[in-house]
């Protein structure tokens, strides 16, 4: 508070007004402004813009016998071993489970957020609530609730006997993955939706059917179009973090489902080759700012 | 509100019907996990009858007991200076204009896109070079710990605050100030009487986040722990791959507990400050 | 009254980057004077009384407040105060502390500040009501609120910026109304902005109209709408004709299809002019009747409008259109659309203005 109060502080001037007082005003405000920015400002350049250009020198480094780096002799083997097959396959897998789980979310998400819009507004707010809850519960817990669900002899087994479909296991495979990521972060897409839904005027559905459009013409042509941003911005939410996906694969997945995230990770903890871990970063890092940046593009603000 | 474009039939039957089955697919897990935490069985999918053992064993392990504190001690600290930074920083971008504002607009948002993973390699490496900087030039032997898992909570929790109080901000009308300064009140206490009581909601709100985030993380911690420092979350995931026991159930429910305490908190707070207005 | 003016502008400028909101103006506003700005929006209006409350510096150019240069002094250094458009109540305090504010931030007693601010309340009416919060009141009590928030400090002089833009007609007539009477009590300057031409009229000791951050004309109601300075004013204040032509001598214009008409001027010969003429103020007739008055043109009735007290004609000249305005009176001859009309008026009824 006593920094603020100093960057407030003000001088009285009484003088005619000039260009030249209008012009010191306005720098005087811009100092305040920038001093006011500087404690994060600094922060976020040493603790982040700094650590973000060291991984980049990292991914032109190369790994030494000992499974240390040598920071010189620049070289771009770390990027060409992108093109080995085994890493291909997991940068296919890893979108391919993250646009998967971004679909299931949508098409789970879509229709509850409508079904959420078109409650009362006192039915609606305990509604929202019970979906917040799992939104700010620890998400390692929640991952590992299916974990136990899943797990030999669990509740899921015991379901499917029952049923008389035999033992199922599901534990351990993509399936398991994609399950857990879209638990994980199916409040991600149904929060912006809500938003983006309820903010569209009710009446605009009953114009469209006023002008002979059918239900499904006027959900296509009314609310999907007006919802769009929040579609976009919840795909991003649920895409981001599921491409980077780490915890969920390692309690979830199992050998044969590795995925970006703990591949970066085993390059780093076990493999010890960190100029390949740190371009794999790069590369996943790289996918999300073209991801946001086509967001913003399109006009979004909001994420 | 029920008119000729509320859905009827089949869809409202689906609308409703997909409803509930999100509810059950939060809910139905955590419930699960609740009932299992307290069950007897050493296999942790299996009921065996009531027991408060695993709980009692959590509290009984040292290493557990440790992981908490740290956690706890970790959250709070880079809670309180997230909450200053990020306020800061968000009250500089939506009042004023300086020179590299957008620059510094743009970095106070990758720590919210970049992947996790990604900024955990970010601090490993950086804290990798950054020690034997700091040994250099000062001569003091740091090593990976508490110092460096509050500095990397600190560098992801500044952005989501000053989100949080950004949009605060934004929502308020500037004329309230203008009002203030009108009536006497200086630059400084036009911030303290009418700006501050306004977005005090934003900083509470951005302090739960940047609270829950910290005691959410597991890959970034792990990734800048050192020897004697670890935090729940990552204390629990170390014991998860070694296989699962009934007392991480335990600890799960705790840190369940511990999540929905803070919402709870936050939810009465609201209820108070809406009893305020309305 | 004070011989100083309450405010002096002489030669402001604001500049927004390559806007010029405000284009070197020069006025006075008198003591206990109730003084309108009138203009569309963006016409630099509300740019003024930003700069007199402080909320904005000049580029250049001085600006006094009895006497005194404040032209780079904050708002909170300025004996004035404002009542804010949508009224810019604190939603964090009730109506006393709202009302109490400014004078508990120039350091008055909290006890003090409260029973000043309760006097204040009962004096706009809201006795009572002291506890509530913003968010309880209607507009009409939110307006009432703002106005105590300001007068509580005494200021020297009250800016309002469109004060009663947000209230429906019936509490906007009611509000005309307590707003002179609070003035004509306290004998200080209201100098208020305003888009609604009837409602500056109505009120307002004298107008300053301004457009594109020029101040066209200054002075009192009648005079701007019986002889505005040029066609922007004659056209923006009240409803009018304007007929264009170039003046032939001081008392006659002839007009763009070759008629001569009676129009006083002081405009050179020869230069374009319009005559802006009234609707109420033209008299119409069929083509054959006998009119008096000076000058006349004719026309056919092209659409009538009744309004209750009145109807108004759409009247079709050979160049132009133009609208009469008849009162309702009994016996009153109605014209069809149609009929064949003259269109006169008496040479008093009309000024010249730039064309």
């Amino acid at each position: 508070m006593t920094v603020v109060e100093a960057l407030l502080s003000q001088e009285p001037d009484e003088r005619e007004a000039t260009p030249e007082f209008e012009a010191a005003a306005a720098r005087q405000e811009s100092r305040r402004g920038f001093l006011m920015a500087l404690p994060a400002y600094a922060y976020l350049v040493l603790f982040f813009a700094v650590p973000l250009i060291i991984v980049i020198v990292y991914s032109f480094a190369t790994r030494n016998r000992f499974g240390g780096t040598d920071l010189s002799g620049w070289n771009l083997d770390s990027y060409a071993k992108l093109g080995e097959p085994i890493v291909r396959d997991i940068l296919f897998r890893s979108v391919w489970l993250a646009l998967l789980t971004t679909i299931i979310c949508l098409v789970i998400a879509y229709p509850f957020a409508y079904f959420l819009s078109t409650r009362s507004p006192a039915i609606r707010n305990v509604m929202l609530v019970f979906v917040m809850i799992p939104f700010w519960t620890n998400f390692l817990v929640r991952n590992y609730a299916w974990r136990v669900i899943l797990g030999n002899d669990g509740p899921f087994t015991r379901t499917t006997e029952a049923l008389g479909l035999g033992e199922q296991e599901l534990l351990f495979s993509q399936t398991a993955v994609v399950l857990g990521l879209v638990y994980g972060y199916l409040p991600f897409m149904i929060l912006p939706l809500y938003a983006a839904v309820e903010r569209i005027d009710h009446g605009l559905l009953e114009a469209s059917r006023d002008l002979y459009a059918s239900g499904y013409q006027s959900f296509r042509r009314v609310l999907l179009p007006l919802s769009m941003p929040g579609v976009i911005a919840g795909s991003i939410l649920v895409f981001v973090p599921s491409l980077g996906a780490y915890v969920t694969p390692e309690i979830l997945g199992g050998a044969k489902t590795t995925l970006l995230g703990s591949y970066i990770v085993t390059q780093f903890l076990t493999a010890r080759n960190w100029p390949f871990g740190a371009s794999l970063s790069f590369v996943l890092m790289a996918i999300m700012l073209v991801t946001t940046i086509i967001y913003f593009r399109k006009g979004g603000r909001t994420l | 509100m029920s008119s000729a474009v509320t859905p009827r039939g089949w869809t409202k039957f689906g609308l409703h019907l997909n409803g509930w089955l999100v509810y059950l697919f939060f809910y139905a897990p955590i419930v699960l996990l609740v009932i299992f935490s307290f069950s007897a069985s050493r296999n942790v999918g299996t009921w065996g009858g009531w027991t408060f053992e695993w709980y009692g064993e959590f509290a009984g392990t040292q290493n557990a007991r440790n992981a908490l504190e740290a956690s706890l001690k970790i959250a709070i600290i880079s809670t309180v200076i997230s909450v200053v930074l990020g306020t800061m920083a968000a009250l500089a971008l939506e009042r004023f204009t300086f020179r590299g504002k957008q620059v510094f607009d743009g970095l106070l948002y990758l720590p919210i896109i970049i992947p996790d993973v990604t900024m955990a390699v970010m601090m490993l490496l950086f804290f990798a070079e950054f020690f034997d900087v700091i040994n250099a030039v000062f001569g003091i032997q740091m090593r990976k710990g508490f110092n460096s898992i509050v500095l990397s909570h600190i560098a992801f929790n500044i952005s989501f605050v000053s989100v949080v109080v950004r949009a605060r901000l934004a929502g308020m009308d500037t004329k309230l100030e203008e009002a203030a300064l009108d009536l006497y009140a200086t630059r400084w206490k036009a911030f303290r009487y009418v700006t501050f009581p306004q977005i005090v909601p934003g900083i509470a709100g951005g302090a739960l986040l940047a609270i829950t985030l910290s005691l959410d993380d597991v890959v970034i911690t792990q990734f800048v722990a050192g020897p004697g420092w670890t935090t729940l979350p990552v204390y629990v995931f170390g014991l998860i791959r070694k296989g699962v026991t009934p007392l991480i159930n335990a600890i799960s429910v705790v840190m369940l507990v511990g999540s929905m305490s803070l919402v709870a908190l936050s939810l009465v707070a609201e209820r108070v400050r809406g009893g305020e207005h309305g | 009254m004070n011989s100083t003016p309450a405010v002096d502008i002489k030669g402001i400028t604001k500049r927004f980057g390559d806007v010029v909101a405000v284009d070197n103006i020069d006025l006075e506003i008198a003591d206990g004077e109730f003084f309108a700005m009138l203009g569309p929006s963006g016409c630099g209006k509300t740019t003024t009384l930003r700069m007199i409350a402080g909320l904005d510096f000049p580029t250049t150019g001085s600006l006094k407040i009895f006497g005194e240069e404040v032209g780079t002094l904050p708002p909170n250094k300025r004996p004035v105060n404002t009542v804010f458009q949508n009224y810019a109540l604190f939603p964090h305090l009730n109506v006393i502390d709202n009302v109490a504010f400014g004078l508990r931030m120039q350091g008055v007693a909290k006890a003090g500040a409260r029973k000043q601010a309760v006097e204040m309340i009962e004096l706009v009416h809201l006795g009572g009501l002291e506890n509530r919060k913003a968010s309880q009141m209607s507009g009409g009590q939110q307006q009432r609120v703002a106005l105590a928030r300001a007068l509580v400090n005494h200021p020297k002089v009250l800016l309002l910026d469109e004060p009663l833009g947000a209230l429906d007609l019936k509490l906007r007539q009611e509000m005309q109304g307590e707003l002179k009477r609070l003035q004509k009590e306290l004998g200080i300057s209201f100098v208020f902005v305003t888009h609604d031409q009837e409602e500056a009229l109505t009120m307002s000791d004298r107008i300053a109209v301004m457009d594109e951050g020029k101040l066209l004309q200054v002075a009192k109601p009648e005079e701007i709408y019986e002889r505005p300075a040029n066609r922007f004013v004659a056209d923006f204040i009240g409803q009018t004709n304007l007929l264009d032509g170039t003046v032939e001598d001081a008392s006659t214009v002839c007009l763009a299809n070759g008629a001569r008409v009676r129009a006083k001027s002081s405009f050179p010969v020869g230069e374009k002019v319009a005559v802006s003429l009234r609707p109420e103020r033209a008299q119409i007739a069929q083509r054959d009747d006998a009119v008096d008055g000076g000058s006349a043109v004719d026309g056919v009735v092209e659409s009538v409008t009744y309004l209750g007290n009145a109807r108004v004609y759409g009247i079709k000249l050979d160049w132009m259109d133009l609208e009469v305005r008849e009162e309702n009176r009994p016996g009153a001859t109605l014209h069809e659309p149609g009929s064949q009309v003259t269109i006169a008026w008496d040479s008093e009824a009309v000024s010249v203005v730039a064309g």
